[in-house]
């Protein structure tokens, strides 16, 4: 081997381990990097107990109340729910059917108390007319399976 | 190695490569400026308003440009850094520290527009989720190139170490460019992808891949510029430069 493919092996090699190095530290510290947890997780134990952690999926449908300052709605992955209850301004993007990230603590009677609520909005960018028509389409199917 | 059609070896050497870039950077500059015109023009006359985030979402059109450029600009650096390592040619240093002031300033507008988009959408300046972070810690993966290439006198063995770092810290690219496909993440997953169709309404992607084509032609520009400024400074001794007709005034 000539010296220059000798470096390049070398760097070749080098780049390999550490590809390797850094997949296996980032699955060992796979729970840590997760920026919230899902109702699913939540109810299967994942979740750290005594201890705040950040809950994210859906608000439901319906689910939003306000009752002076206080806002109760409740955070769904479609398979598992969790109520929430959140005490402060609630951002911009914060609807019902939205993504939304939650940062509280889960009570002994399955309810989370939140101290800061995130909106999570989606990769998609439309016009109001397109996102129309998306709706309407939607409605157009779902009055057609019933 | 003299039967092929261009001998790339020929601008390996920064005597050849200096008047060469002096002869294509006005030209990426003269089609940056072009673009970046006819992106601007795009993103705010022309692109809709989004069904969601009303006027506020225009910020995308800096935003997602950045972020490309101060990733893709990590990744030339480290294919620089192998190369100066592989065949030992001098002019792959000076390429990666020209480079490396522009993938800064691409990092550092990516997290500071994030900033400014997050807190009106999210609600918050800044978390720290997996993008957020990675993005972090690649800007500052530029300053510490930056700072030891500095730090060391001879320009050979600052080329050498900060080659080091190119090569080990690219292991970050892949990682922010995944982050939020393989964690929970408070920030959006790609806004375009190859392996399905764009979820963005077509003037708005428009806009987007202008802007970013613009952020390349300045960066190829502004690199060509800064790259004959560390050749001159480099062989100040050398005779070729003082025999430059730029020398003779």
């Amino acid at each position: 081997m000539k010296p220059r493919q000798k470096r390049l092996a070398i760097i070749v090699g080098g780049l390999a381990a550490l590809g390797i190095a850094a997949t296996l530290i980032l699955n060992a510290f796979q729970s840590n990097l997760v920026f919230f947890f899902t109702p699913t997780q939540v109810a299967n134990g994942e979740a750290p107990k005594e201890r705040a952690f950040r809950i994210g999926g859906l608000v439901k449908e319906g689910s939003l109340q306000r009752s002076d300052i206080v806002a109760r709605f409740v955070v769904t992955d479609t398979a598992k729910e969790i109520p929430v209850s959140y005490q402060g301004i609630l951002p911009d993007l914060f609807s019902e059917g939205k993504g939304v990230v939650a940062q509280g603590v889960l009570g002994a009677d399955g309810k989370f108390t939140a101290t800061e609520v995130l909106a999570k909005h989606d990769e998609n960018y439309m016009p109001p007319e397109a996102q129309a028509a998306v709706d309407k389409a939607h409605e157009a199917t779902r009055t057609l399976k019933q | 190695m003299s039967q092929r059609l261009i001998n790339w070896f020929k601008f390996a050497s920064p005597a050849s490569f200096y008047p060469l870039a002096g002869k294509m950077w006005p030209w990426f500059a003269a089609l940056g400026t072009a673009l970046a015109a006819a992106g601007l023009w795009i993103s705010f006359f022309v692109a809709p308003t989004d069904f969601q985030q009303g006027e506020g979402y225009r910020i995308i059109f800096i935003h997602v440009p950045a972020s490309w450029m101060s990733m893709f600009i990590y990744c030339v650096m480290a294919f620089w850094a192998a190369i100066g390592i592989t065949f030992n040619t001098r002019l792959s240093g000076m390429m990666s520290s020209a480079l490396a002031p522009t993938g800064a300033l691409f990092a550092f507008l990516s997290l500071w527009t994030g900033a400014l988009w997050g807190k009106p959408m999210w609600g918050a300046w800044w978390v720290w989720d997996a993008r957020l972070t990675s993005e972090l810690i690649l800007f500052f993966l530029y300053i510490g190139y930056i700072a030891l290439t500095a730090a060391i006198d001879d320009p050979r063995r600052a080329d050498k170490a900060g080659a080091i770092v190119a090569l080990v810290g690219v292991v970050n690219v892949p990682i922010i460019y995944f982050s939020v496909k393989w964690w929970n993440t408070l920030h959006q997953g790609a806004s375009v992808s190859m392996t399905k169709a764009p979820t963005m309404a077509t003037t708005m992607l428009w806009g987007m891949l202008i802007m970013a084509l613009a952020f390349w032609m300045y960066s190829i520009a502004i690199a060509l510029y800064r790259v004959r400024a560390i050749i001159l400074e480099r062989e100040r001794h050398a005779t070729w430069v003082a025999e430059l007709p730029e020398m003779q005034r």
